[in-house]
């Protein structure tokens, strides 16, 4: 298994603040990998290190099998990047501004530009200074997917955009996997990253707290389960692993830590089930438990390469 | 009509905490350049035979176009020096401050979408332009004050009804020009534009009155900088030609009041048409993109250069007609060589501080390296493309470089071939090109010293304005002060040669660009081991 980037135990302080604290990131080649995380996590940090606009003050981080900082012109060649919050020059057209990207990487296939344009539905004549946040977001996009690249660095790419250019975003996603690039998206939207990435990444604080495909992250945490059973239950507070229980004459609310799913279930078919529903954690779950301050950042499992 | 000010105080609170350094900044060191060079006087001048000599100095074209009319040079006094040679270029100062404030809080706030901010909340159309007026007022009352107050108080003594009317003149120049600013800026829909148009119309001003100053006198009155003078402070002072600057402020006023209630919101009255689906062929590469950037400044700059330097040109022939008529400037010059050396002298001198003034522009454009890096347009660039720092950099100096050569080349090509048309000589026109080319290198080194803070210290990069202004003034006045020569010799124009006129030497040319290489190889090797930022 190959990696597109792997990074382990990156440092980078702004003076007193310290943005990232060992931070750990590998995304395989051919995956589209999330990377997720509450506002100021070091998101922004870890990509703009791996794209060498920042030296890191420790750690070590490999991109493509290079040196971020030092082969950063060759590196560039290889990979598209759109930032959370696209500038242009406001004088420029959006269509000059992505030839002009375009051709600094080395030339832009016309045909998938134009078939981008209007998929993005994006007028190019227009001055750049004249477009909305979302559209000046498909400038960058379109500038990054008309490249052909191995990897494409996407920093909450799809912020602004609306619901129809977010699934227009997600087809276009999906056609690179297809076509075998890898991808790194950093996002805030759940549904994006539940419905695009192979693995995720999660971090805080500039750690990192949890790796890993949705599934084995799922398994680290509680399913939701209501019964309605045939007789009221006894001893199934004792479990371990059952946490906010809830009884209601014979009908039971519970979460139960994933791998202490099978005692649960032997015990509720004890008492004869009737009735039951079972929710795997979403994806919201398993991010609100690390976005609340108050719980320690711990727990996390390394699955990395 | 009150609904549309309101919140106009809390407005007013917004600008002094922004500029709460900026303007303290900009009225101490005005004031104090005034008022200290004023307090050298006595020292340099100690008695009139002294001060009647430099009177006689100040009787030439070249001088009077740079200072003014030349009220008071029968009996030189310390007052009427001041006013003569310092008030033109006080008066520029006061008009820039408030171009760059009124500008600054204006439409430079709705180009970055921070009024739109503003507006949303309970805060009335006319509440932005009115605070940022008021301000303007307040900034330029206060620097006369002061200015008043230093100059009353300075070792030469000079009288205080001489050093109010002084002192409200110049207030009177800043105060038109904060409405002037206060009207471009609904014209442009972009900061630089209004603050570039304002400036232009700074150099008009500047340009009649000289160009007045030397023929009859009737263009000066075309000019607020004219008016000011014309108040013949510390002479026969007189007040009301001030008047006229206060007709204008409340013409230029209501206009823009006017023009901002029919516009839009972020709109300009000059409203940019589609631009192209594809770029042009050659927009390719990190130059022509640089050199794209550029382009509205550059041109701004060479129509303005071109058109001093028709002025210049044109002025050398009447200058010559003067020293021909007035017996002690023919005796001054007849030393030098005659009214040629008069006419050389002048354009010499011209194309000195046009070459200072040029720097201007290769400041901003150098300066476009860090708006670049700061506005966040380079991320892309170099984190997204295969373009390298160096590359991206050096970009951006060819064409600074490329740009330099065109702006004082225009102007010497301008000045040149008007002139070399009066003296039927076509070599005359190569003459004066090459006096403005040799001032290259010097505007080089400045330059460079923008690099170098962009490269190692990106923070402290409007440091350089300073080092400009620094550059200008002992340029300007270092003769007047008569300054030691080590400290004249800081600027790196006073080692170049004036040309045409006197003797071309290579050395100094040589050292010039060696020193800007150098400090443009610190820059950029500074830029490549820092953080993007």
């Amino acid at each position: 298994m190959t990696t597109a980037i792997t990074v382990s135990g990156l440092e980078k302080h702004y003076g007193r603040t310290r943005a990232l604290d060992g931070l750990d990131l590998s995304v395989r080649t051919g995956e589209v990998h999330g990377f997720l995380g509450p506002n100021g996590a070091g998101k922004t940090t870890t990509i703009r290190i791996l794209l060498g606009l920042l030296r890191a003050d420790a750690g070590t981080a490999r991109l493509l099998d290079g040196d971020p900082w030092r082969d950063a012109t060759s590196l560039h060649r290889r990979l598209a990047y759109v930032p959370g919050d696209v500038t242009l020059w406001p004088t420029l057209s959006g269509g000059e501004v992505i030839d002009l990207l375009g051709r600094l990487r080395g030339g832009i296939d016309p045909q998938r530009r134009a078939e981008l344009l209007d998929r993005f539905d994006l007028d190019p004549r227009k001055r750049a200074r004249t477009y909305s946040k979302g559209n000046r977001q498909k400038v960058g996009l379109v500038a990054a997917l008309a490249s052909d690249v191995e990897l494409l660095v996407l920093d909450e790419p799809t912020s602004g955009l609306d619901p129809l250019m977010e699934e227009t975003f997600r087809e276009c996603i999906g056609e690179e996997r297809r076509n075998g690039r890898t991808v790194l998206l950093s996002s805030h939207i759940l549904a994006e990253v539940e419905a695009l990435c192979d693995r995720v990444t999660i971090v805080r604080d500039g750690r990192t707290v949890e790796s890993g495909t949705l599934a084995e992250l799922r398994h680290l945490t509680r399913t939701s389960i209501s019964a309605e059973l045939s007789t009221a239950p006894t001893g199934l507070g004792e479990l371990s692993g059952v946490h906010d229980l809830e009884t209601d004459g014979t009908h039971v609310r519970c979460e139960v830590d994933t791998t202490a799913l099978d005692g649960v279930l032997r015990h509720l078919s004890a008492a004869g089930v009737r009735n039951l529903t079972s929710q795997p954690p979403t994806l919201e779950e398993l991010f609100l438990r690390h976005y609340e301050q108050d719980r320690s950042p711990s727990s996390g499992v390394r699955t990395g390469a | 009509m009150m609904t549309t000010l309101s919140g106009t105080g809390s407005l007013i609170r917004l600008i002094l905490r922004r500029d709460r350094i900026r303007i303290p900044v900009w009225i101490l060191a005005i004031a104090a350049t005034v008022v200290s060079s004023v307090a050298s006087f006595p020292g340099i001048y100690a008695d009139a035979d002294d001060r009647q000599a430099r009177a006689a100095l100040m009787n030439n074209p070249a001088t009077v176009a740079l200072s003014g009319p030349g009220h008071g040079l029968d009996n030189y006094t310390f007052g009427a020096m001041t006013a003569n040679e310092l008030g033109g270029f006080t008066a520029v100062a006061f008009a820039l401050m408030s171009i760059l404030l009124v500008v600054r809080h204006t439409r430079a706030e709705e180009e970055s979408g921070r009024a739109e901010l503003i507006r949303a909340a309970v805060v009335g159309r006319h509440a932005a332009m009115t605070a940022t007026l008021t301000v303007g007022l307040g900034t330029n009352l206060l620097l006369g004050g002061i200015l008043a107050l230093g100059l009353v108080s300075s070792p030469a003594q000079l009288g205080l009804a001489g050093s109010l009317l002084f002192a409200a003149s110049m207030t009177a120049v800043g105060v038109v020009f904060t409405g002037m600013a206060a009207v471009t800026a609904q014209l442009m829909e972009h900061s630089r534009a209004a603050t570039g148009l304002a400036a232009a119309l700074l150099g008009l001003a500047f340009a009649l009155r000289a160009a007045g100053d030397i023929g009859t006198g009737t263009l000066s009155w075309l000019s607020p900088i004219g008016w000011a003078q014309a108040t013949r402070a510390y002479v026969d002072g007189r007040w009301w030609p001030l008047l006229p600057a206060l007709g204008l402020t409340v013409v230029l006023v209501i206009t823009a009041y006017v023009l901002r209630t029919r516009r839009d919101e972020g709109a300009g009255l000059v409203r940019a048409g589609l631009g192209r689906a594809e770029a042009s062929g050659w927009l390719a590469g990190p130059i022509a993109l640089a050199f794209r950037l550029q382009r509205g400044v550059l041109i701004g700059w060479m129509v303005a250069f071109v058109l001093f330097g028709l002025f210049i040109g044109s002025m050398a022939d009447q200058a010559a007609a003067f020293v021909a008529e007035n017996e002690m400037a023919r005796r001054y010059f007849s030393r030098l060589g005659g009214s040629a050396a008069a006419t050389e002298t002048l354009l010499a001198t011209y194309m000195s501080l046009m070459a200072m003034v040029g720097t201007g522009y290769a400041l901003q454009a150098t300066l476009l390296l860090r708006s670049e890096e700061a506005s966040g347009r380079l991320e892309p660039l170099l984190g997204g493309a295969p373009l390298s720092r160096l590359r991206w950099a050096s970009s951006h100096l060819v064409a600074t470089l490329a740009g330099s050569v065109l702006v004082l080349g225009g102007a010497g090509l301008g000045a040149g071939v008007v002139y070399a048309g009066t003296t039927g000589e076509v070599v005359d026109a190569a003459a004066v090109l090459a006096g403005a080319l040799t001032h290259l290198p010097a505007l080089w080194v400045l330059a460079g010293f923008a690099v170098t803070l962009f490269g190692l210290a990106p923070a402290a990069i409007g440091l350089v304005w300073a080092a400009l202004a620094g550059v200008v003034f002992l340029g300007m006045f270092g003769p007047l002060l008569q300054l030691p020569e080590w400290v004249s010799d800081l600027s790196p124009f006073a080692h170049t040669p004036q040309l045409p006129g006197a003797e071309f030497t290579a050395g100094p040319i040589i050292v010039l660009v060696a020193l800007a290489t150098a400090l443009v190889l610190a820059g950029l090797t500074g830029f490549r081991r820092r953080d993007v930022r």
